[in-house]
Formats: structure tokens, C-alpha cells, sequence
């Protein structure tokens, strides 16, 4: 059994509270950075760590963190990103409905690395229940001197707010989320200036997802080496991974990067198998965004070896036959799933989260969208599918923020892997109308 | 996103639009929690509270009310309250069915969910019943995929939903709207 890290003690009843989580080793990290170590030092133990980024873009967080402007003389904030919203990934509600202990302490010790002393965790506008859970830690913590001023005896200051969305997948976007913050609409910013030059009301600021922050806690405790010791190559520690989709065991896993995918599937430790006894069709390993691959490319890379659960090895092949681990949202399609219909889906949850700033997102996802909606229900047309291709190019890398190349990823390999999904929907319209959610009547 | 504002809905009628002295006090603190000058950041937690405060949703002359509170612009809540699509502009029923048709959701059955509840409930999407106590919306992602098909009515998750889950949630729902309204906790008294 794969060892955890993150979620070891999730199962302890009452961990939800200050004091069971302090008494199975909680805050220990934070007593130990904020008493024993300086800034800078954790830090450079985080760039040890190799943690990468685990919202979804998987950039080196001791990087970002060393960008952090610290001599501009402005206030410096920390903004923890909780806006959940990338279709397949529940993950972080999970982690701050369960132990919601682990993000504040994260968070501390963050702060302090990053010479904070008012953090934000913004929360997404449908999670209202988990800003109770949040608020209730925050208290606790509070009453125990973890926040609040002159923490343990340190001088440190902290305060920690959550703040709450209004149901916008773009504020998932980091400077979307600093405008909307702001109390603005959630228009991401043009970059440069980078959030950690120029963020939230033009200070200083660094946005880590939640699951980011709370991996620094065993990052402190057991050292950056300690932890670069799990996982493979590049891809150090765990990763939480929601599974979604066709499977007998839906939820969220924690596992050690270099996983083999097709343990993933397959384990009863994890997913535990297609269900009904169905066949894989098609995984979509990171989140909606990242591209679909079918059964075979998914299990073994082209070369034939396993294909594993890691950043670069989901990633292997690049477009033609890769993917990416993105946020860890596990989609899982069986043999009956239909592609063009669940193309279409996506696209549509992209048109409707556009936040219209860019025309070749806000009229792409739209025209992609239409079109996609009249292939799946028998008015397609033979040049469709090319043009569905050109649209998805126009889209990918022309736009201020990655939504479109987010909208344009998923259509683009739904077409390079099933073509002949689209060819038969457009060659046979009287059978496509007739199948209604994947049967036909 | 929401798209336009609705001037029919205007004024509530009969409806004073202001604070209680317990939720200013609320708002107050909210406001604190950003820097001097900031105030302007409180402005999404605020429209929040005031539209479960006043019936729902946010009339103009709730946002009005609100720009006034921050001392911004009305105009700076009106392009707010329009870009989120958890603000409503229109009235809606006592509770708000979301029933999320994204992806993961859709091929676990949350179509056919949707489908039954407008069936159930005899309105279309977007729709609320003549009883004013249902609003049906098919949203997007609510972020629950491992525990599809899911909805959320008003701030609560209805997970790994099945016609006869629906059938007992709608019963639980239609006897707690008897319930006196005075006993009824809002969520932003309990959460924020």
C-alpha cells in the first residue's frame, strides 16, 4: 500500500479539529519553521522538496516563491487558491473538509517563508459549507496562538481570511482571481508584471493551490530531501488524484508520483476497475483541460512501457501521444461513452466560462461549441471536423490566459484519437439521431 | 454569465432595502478584513449576504444599496453582479435546485437527472414553479465528480442522485418551507 503523506491521518475521528490533528503531530512543522528556521531556509527546503505546482500547471513552487518581491517596501500577500472549478477535480474540497488543519498550518509556514502577514484563501462561490470548516480552524488555531499576533513568542504576525467567489471557473486563473479579489469581474491580467512583482492591489503576491500549500507541512517535517525521496525524476512526493467517470471506486487518492496508471485504474487500492465490467475507452488524466487519450495510449506509452502516473511520463509522446497530470481530475470513460457528445459537453462548459476578454476565446468557444452541437445530434457536415481542428488552433496560445487553450486541448485530441467518432456521426445522421444519452432507441 | 439586468425588477415593492443593525455589524467586519481604501474587495461576500437578506436576488436597488455601503459606483456592482452566475437578477423560488450536466456529472446520468426534476417539478430549465418554491438550473462543474450525479440546493450538496432520492429530497424540502421562518439559520450568519 502506497504510503501517504498529505491524508495519513485522515481517517483519525475528530481530525477536523484543532486538537485531535494537534495531538497526531499537527503544527509540529509550523513550531519547528517558525521557531528553528529562517525565511529563506524554507524556502530553499521547498526548492529541495521539487514540489510542483498542484493546481494544475505544475510550475517549481520554490521558484515561484523566490520571485517574490521583497524589497519593494509593499505589503507582501499570500492568496491560497481554493476556486475549484476544473471539471474532474475535487480534491481540494476534500482535503479542507476533512483536515482542514493541514491548509492553515500550510499556510503559516508559507507566510512566514514569504514575509506575509495577511493571506487569503479564496474560496469557490458553491464550497459555502467549507468556508464554515475554514472559518471554525481559523478560530481554533487563533484561540491556540498559531494566528493572530506575536505567534509562539516569534513576532511573526498572521492573519488568515477566506474569501468567497460568486461560481466563475476563470477566477481559478491566478490573476483573474487577484481581480476578482479586487471585487472586480474576473478578468485575468496581462503578464508581465507577474503577480510576484505586481498582484493584489499591486503588491507583492504569490497564489498556491491548496493542495500546494499543504504539501509544504511534510516538506518542513521530514525535510526537502525526505521528501524528494518519494515519487520519480522530476516529479517529487505525492499527489492527490480525484477519480471521476465510469469506475467502481470513485474518490480521492493519494499516491506516490510513478504510479503506474494501469495499477491506478485497475487496483482495488485505487479505482478498483470499470464498472458494470466494462471495457476502458478513454481517460482524461488531469482535469478537463488536458487531453483525452484512448485505452492504449493511456496504459503504455508508445514505446510500449508502462505509462506512469508523473509529469513527464503522462506527458510523453507530447500531443501526438501524450497528455498532461494537470490537476490530478481522473476522468474515466467506458466502452459506451461517446466522444462527440462528451466533446461537446466540455466545449460548452468552456463557451459559458469564457470570460469574453479575448475574441479568439469568446467567439472560439462559441463557434466550436455550435458546431460540435450539430455533429452529435445528425446535422454535422464533412468539413466540420476540419473546421473544429481550425478553430482549436486559432484558439490555443492567442489568448491573454490558458482557458483557450484549455477549451482548444480538449477538442483538438478528441478529434486526433477518434476521428472516426466524428466521421461516422456526420456520415450517419439518421442513426445519431436516434441515440439518445448513449442509446439507441 | 448573466448577461443583462432586468429594469422591471427595479424596486422590490414594499420592501425597505437596508441592513438589520446585526448584519451590518457583519458587513462591517467583512469590510475589515481588507486594507484601508480596499473596501471595494468585500463587495462579492456582501452581494452574497444581501441576496439571501433580500427574497434571492439582487434588484438594482439592492445593488444601489450596496455601492452605497462601499462608497464605489453602482455601476462597479451592476458589472459584478452580471459576470458571476451565482447572482441572480430575477426573482427565484424559495430554493434553488443547481443540477450540475458538466462532463463527469453527464456521463454518470446527470442529464437524465435534470430530465426527471423538470418532469418532477413541471418547469423547464430556468424556470421557477408557480408556487415560487423551486428555481431549476442546469449549471456547470460544482466540483463533486467522484459523487455523480450531484445538485446543490441553496448552500447544500446532493450527492450520487438516483430518482428516488430526488422524489424524498423534494418531500424534505416542500415540509421544511411549512416550517416557521423564524427558526430558519441563514448561511451567511452561520459562515462568514
Amino acid at each position: 500500500m502506497g504510503r501517504k503523506i498529505l491524508l495519513e491521518h485522515i481517517d483519525l475521528p475528530g481530525i477536523r479539529t484543532f486538537d485531535v490533528y494537534r495531538q497526531s503531530g499537527g503544527y509540529s512543522a509550523a513550531e519547528k519553521a517558525l521557531k528553528s528556521m529562517t525565511p529563506d531556509e524554507i524556502v530553499n527546503e521547498v526548492k529541495v522538496s521539487g514540489l510542483r505546482g498542484r493546481g494544475g500547471a505544475g510550475f517549481p513552487t520554490g521558484m515561484k516563491w523566490s520571485f517574490m518581491d521583497k524589497k519593494s517596501g509593499l505589503p507582501r500577500y499570500l492568496i491560497c487558491n481554493a476556486d475549484e472549478s476544473e471539471p474532474g477535480t475535487f480534491k481540494d474540497r476534500f482535503l479542507m473538509d476533512k483536515i482542514p488543519h493541514l491548509l492553515i498550518e500550510g499556510l503559516i509556514i508559507s507566510s512566514f517563508a514569504l514575509g506575509v502577514n495577511t493571506t487569503y484563501i479564496y474560496v469557490r462561490g458553491e464550497f459555502k459549507y467549507i468556508i464554515g470548516i475554514l472559518n471554525q480552524a481559523i478560530r481554533e488555531a487563533k484561540e491556540k496562538g498559531f494566528l493572530g499576533k506575536n505567534i509562539l513568542n516569534t513576532g511573526f504576525n498572521l492573519e488568515i481570511h477566506v474569501h468567497s467567489g460568486a461560481g466563475a471557473y476563470i477566477c481559478g486563473e491566478e490573476t483573474a482571481q487577484i481581480e476578482s479579489l479586487e471585487g472586480k469581474r474576473g478578468n485575468p491580467r496581462l503578464k508581465p508584471p507577474f503577480p510576484a512583482v505586481k498582484g493584489l492591489y499591486g503588491c507583492p503576491t504569490v497564489v498556491n493551490n491548496v493542495e500546494t500549500l499543504a504539501a509544504v507541512v511534510p516538506i518542513i517535517n521530514m525535510g526537502g530531501t525526505g521528501y524528494a525521496a518519494f515519487g520519480v525524476g522530476k516529479s517529487t512526493g505525492t499527489k492527490l488524484i480525484s477519480a471521476c467517470g465510469n469506475i467502481n471506486k470513485p474518490g480521492v487518492y493519494e499516491i506516490e508520483l510513478g504510479l503506474p496508471v494501469e495499477e491506478f485504474i485497475y487496483s482495488e487500492e485505487y479505482c478498483g476497475g470499470i464498472k458494470n465490467g466494462k471495457k476502458l475507452k478513454a481517460v482524461i488524466p488531469g482535469g478537463s483541460s488536458v487531453p483525452i487519450l484512448p485505452a492504449k495510449l493511456m496504459i503504455t506509452i508508445e514505446s510500449g512501457e508502462p505509462r506512469l502516473m508523473s509529469y513527464e511520463s503522462l506527458a510523453k509522446g507530447g500531443f501526438e501521444s501524450g497528455t498532461m497530470l494537470g490537476s490530478g481530475g481522473f476522468i474515466v470513460y467506458d466502452e459506451d461513452a461517446c466522444i462527440v457528445r462528451n466533446t461537446w459537453n466540455l466545449t460548452r462548459f468552456y463557451h459559458h466560462e469564457s470570460c469574453g476578454q479575448c475574441s479568439p476565446c469568446r467567439e472560439g468557444t462559441g463557434w466550436m461549441e455550435k458546431v460540435l452541437y450539430r455533429i452529435e445530434h445528425g446535422q454535422g457536415r464533412q468539413k466540420d471536423i476540419e473546421l473544429l481542428v481550425s478553430i482549436a488552433n486559432k484558439i490555443e496560445g492567442n489568448t491573454i490566459c490558458p482557458l483557450g487553450d484549455a477549451a482548444a486541448w480538449p477538442v483538438a485530441s478528441a478529434i486526433r484519437h477518434f476521428r472516426h467518432e466524428f466521421e461516422f456521426h456526420v456520415e450517419n445522421p439518421e442513426i445519431v439521431k436516434k441515440i439518445y444519452h448513449g442509446n439507441i432507441e | 454569465m448573466n448577461s443583462k439586468i432586468d429594469h422591471k425588477q427595479y424596486k422590490k415593492e414594499n420592501r425597505e432595502i437596508v441592513f438589520s443593525p446585526v448584519l451590518l455589524e457583519k458587513a462591517k467586519r467583512i469590510i475589515a478584513r481588507y486594507p484601508g481604501g480596499k473596501e471595494k474587495s468585500a463587495l462579492l461576500p456582501l452581494l452574497h449576504i444581501a441576496q439571501e437578506e433580500f427574497d434571492g436576488y439582487l434588484s438594482v436597488d439592492v445593488m444601489d444599496y450596496i455601492a452605497q455601503l462601499l462608497n464605489i459606483q453602482p455601476i462597479e456592482v451592476y458589472e459584478v453582479a452580471t459576470f458571476y452566475s451565482q447572482y441572480y437578477l430575477e426573482p427565484v423560488g424559495k430554493y434553488v435546485i443547481e443540477v450540475c450536466h458538466t462532463g463527469p456529472c453527464a456521463i454518470c446520468g446527470g442529464e437524465k437527472i435534470s430530465e426527471y426534476l423538470q418532469k418532477k417539478l413541471g418547469i423547464k430549465n430556468g424556470e421557477t414553479t408557480i408556487d415560487k418554491l423551486f428555481t431549476l438550473k442546469e449549471v456547470e462543474c460544482l466540483g463533486a465528480c467522484g459523487y455523480a450525479p450531484v445538485m446543490q440546493v441553496n448552500t447544500e450538496f446532493y450527492e450520487n442522485l438516483d430518482e428516488k432520492k430526488i422524489d424524498n429530497i423534494l418531500e424534505d424540502l416542500r415540509q421544511k418551507a411549512n416550517v416557521n421562518k423564524a427558526n430558519e439559520s441563514k448561511w451567511a450568519e452561520k459562515f462568514f
